[in-house]
């Protein structure tokens, strides 16, 4: 069954064309990779599903509704939530404090209510609280709960700006380069989180990744783009094994 | 140090968070409600002064300590609150229901400038809020049939349940309660949602965004509640005066509660309170300054401003985190001594860059 699916997705910025006719579906339940050179238009494909950038044509549906003009902010409300490839964290507040922010979408407390902070607002805020300590401890982040994230090192802040998306409670969740910075124990510290958040929380992903060896080891299927067009797409031996692809990477007339 | 053991989720969410508070929150609210036992009419009336400014920066603070907007123009906001307490006032309106109404009308103003507002920041955002309030200190002039012009408004004492506040210290009591519960008010925003979205839209208004805050709303909502108890602060203020005049209200004032919230520190509660006392202060440190400096400095015209500017340049370059930044350096230099280092409180700037192998 089709979580999410792009239609013929197209962005144009003057004579650029970044994301140039891009259709794929991704399945429920799956971890699904964007790869290509730099360049090829995949944070833009992000940008775009996040409703950051206006597509100039082609459709995006998600979980049986139309997207495509759905304002930014409802995005996460609808289920879908994003970490950044360059960390875009709360730098000035705690670990919790960031986790509580990814809370947002699910806000119910009204102004009023806030003022006075009532009953009811506090409880709201113990919910809140109960949901972003399971994600804190399914990524073992306890140790950092209290820390300000200016002070954290940069492998921590990651896998803090994907428990601040889990918090959002997901269906769909989109990783932009999750591994990038990190080194070899961390990325694999990443791919079994990414197993994870994908059989126990059942949250499907959509991935932006280089390193090659995550993206063999956690993707069920691979697309493969350059300068914005579509390239190859299946498992990742096959996208890995596609010619046009290895010409797309190394050049000349492989 | 004392080391905090979290067993609830309540243990988070409270505002005292351990007895400590409790104990110097008690001694100093005693002692403030028992000033005018000790001092006499005039020192309560600067007290009275250094509490209204106080909640006026608090408004600030909210602004542009919580959700990042500068604004140049609050004492549009002031003047908003003043002028709509005072002729409600005038009108027979009770001060009881004058002044929360006050407080509404300056918030839908403050709502109906962030609309264009939202649209700039930085600099553009201080510009626009600075023409607004020149655009208000203009209608205050000219609209005569309401405002009176040039020959200002009489403020009436308030009046509550038929007692009339005409002593020096039953205003300051007043104007304490009203800067306590905005105190209150501000804390239980910062601690739920709608306080945790103004902050996120400082650090980051594009993630802030893709958690589902809506950025427009959010930044209206922080310009609502900042020019709402601007607008209280200001009607105490008329009170304070008995009489409001268009030149009340002018771009100094604007200035100095910018000066308030970054010489107290941005981004704390504890910083609009600081930068009150500093600013309330600091004409009487001038006045004695005066008698002894040569008159050719103390003469000139434009001291004080000066001063003021200076103060702010040099407070941006040596403690960006104004006096509540420093008092928190001083606390936690007692707290871990001697282990205190001077880069405890330098933030790493960045991982990637080789500036570190210097």
């Amino acid at each position: 069954m089709s979580l999410f699916r792009a239609d013929n997705l197209a962005i144009h910025f003057g004579g650029i064309k970044a994301v140039d006719g891009v259709s794929f579906e991704v399945h429920k339940g799956e971890v699904f990779t964007l790869v290509g050179p730099n360049g090829a238009g995949k944070t833009t494909i992000f940008n775009l599903i996040s409703r950051i950038y206006d597509p100039t044509h082609g459709t995006l549906h998600f979980d049986g509704h139309e997207i495509t003009e759905v304002p930014p902010h409802v995005i996460a409300k609808l289920g879908i939530a994003r970490t950044f490839q360059n960390i875009e964290l709360f730098e000035h507040a705690s670990v919790l404090q960031n986790l509580l922010i990814g809370r947002h979408a699910h806000r119910k407390s009204h102004f009023l209510g806030e003022l006075f902070f009532t009953k009811a607002t506090r409880a709201m805020e113990r919910a809140h609280r109960e949901k972003a300590e399971e994600i804190i401890e399914l990524l073992d982040l306890a140790h950092y709960r209290e820390q300000m994230i200016a002070n954290l090192p940069y492998g921590v802040r990651k896998v803090v700006e994907v428990a601040r998306a889990l918090c959002t409670e997901p269906k769909l969740l989109l990783l932009d380069e999750p591994a990038s910075g990190l080194n070899v124990e961390e990325t694999e510290d990443m791919a079994f989180w990414i197993d994870d958040i994908k059989n126990d929380l059942g949250v499907t992903i959509i991935m932006v990744e280089h390193d090659m060896s995550l993206v063999s080891e956690v993707s069920d299927r691979v697309l493969a783009l350059n300068d914005g067009r579509m390239l190859s797409m299946g498992t990742p031996s096959e996208v890995q094994s596609d010619p046009e692809v290895i010409r797309a990477y190394l050049g000349g007339d492989a | 140090m004392r080391i905090l053991f979290k067993t609830s989720y309540n243990d988070d969410i409270r505002l005292m968070k351990h007895g400590g508070y409790l104990f110097w929150y008690g001694l100093l609210l005693i002692a403030a409600f028992s000033a005018p036992l000790l001092l006499d009419d005039f020192y309560i009336g600067e007290l009275a002064q250094v509490v209204i400014f106080a909640i006026a920066g608090l408004g600030l603070m909210v602004l542009v300590g919580f959700s990042g907007q500068v604004s140049l123009g609050h004492a549009a906001f002031l003047a908003i609150g003043a002028y709509t307490n005072a002729l409600l006032i005038q009108a027979g309106t009770p001060f009881l229901i004058a002044f929360p109404v006050a407080g509404v009308v300056t918030a839908l103003s403050g709502a109906l400038i962030s609309l264009p507002a939202n649209r700039m920041t930085g600099l553009y955002l201080a510009i626009a809020t600075l023409a607004f309030a020149i655009i208000v200190e203009q209608i205050l002039v000219r609209w005569e049939s309401v405002t009176g012009g040039f020959q200002g408004v009489a403020v009436d004492a308030p009046d509550l349940f038929g007692h009339q506040l005409w002593n020096p210290w039953e205003l300051y009591l007043l104007c304490l309660v009203v800067l306590i519960l905005v105190i209150l008010g501000v804390l239980n925003i910062l601690r739920s949602p709608t306080g945790r979205a103004m902050v996120a839209i400082r650090d980051s208004e594009v993630s802030a965004q893709s958690m589902g805050v809506n950025i427009a709303k959010y930044k209206t909502i922080a310009f609502s509640i900042s020019a709402g108890i601007t607008g209280l602060a200001g009607a105490l203020m008329g009170h304070k005066f008995n009489y409001l005049s268009p030149d009340t209200f002018n771009i100094i004032i604007s200035v100095q509660l910018l000066l308030m919230v970054v010489v107290g520190g941005l981004g704390s509660v504890h910083g609009a309170i600081y930068g009150a006392i500093f600013v309330g202060a600091l004409p009487q440190i001038l006045a004695l300054a005066r008698d002894v400096l040569p008159p050719a400095v103390a003469q000139t015209a434009g001291l004080e401003p000066g001063i003021f500017g200076l103060i702010m340049v040099l407070f941006i370059l040596f403690e960006p985190l104004g006096l509540y930044g420093r008092w928190r350096k001083i606390k936690l230099y007692f707290d871990i001594f001697p282990l205190y280092r001077k880069a405890t409180f330098k933030r790493q700037k960045a991982y990637l860059k080789t500036e570190r192998m210097k």
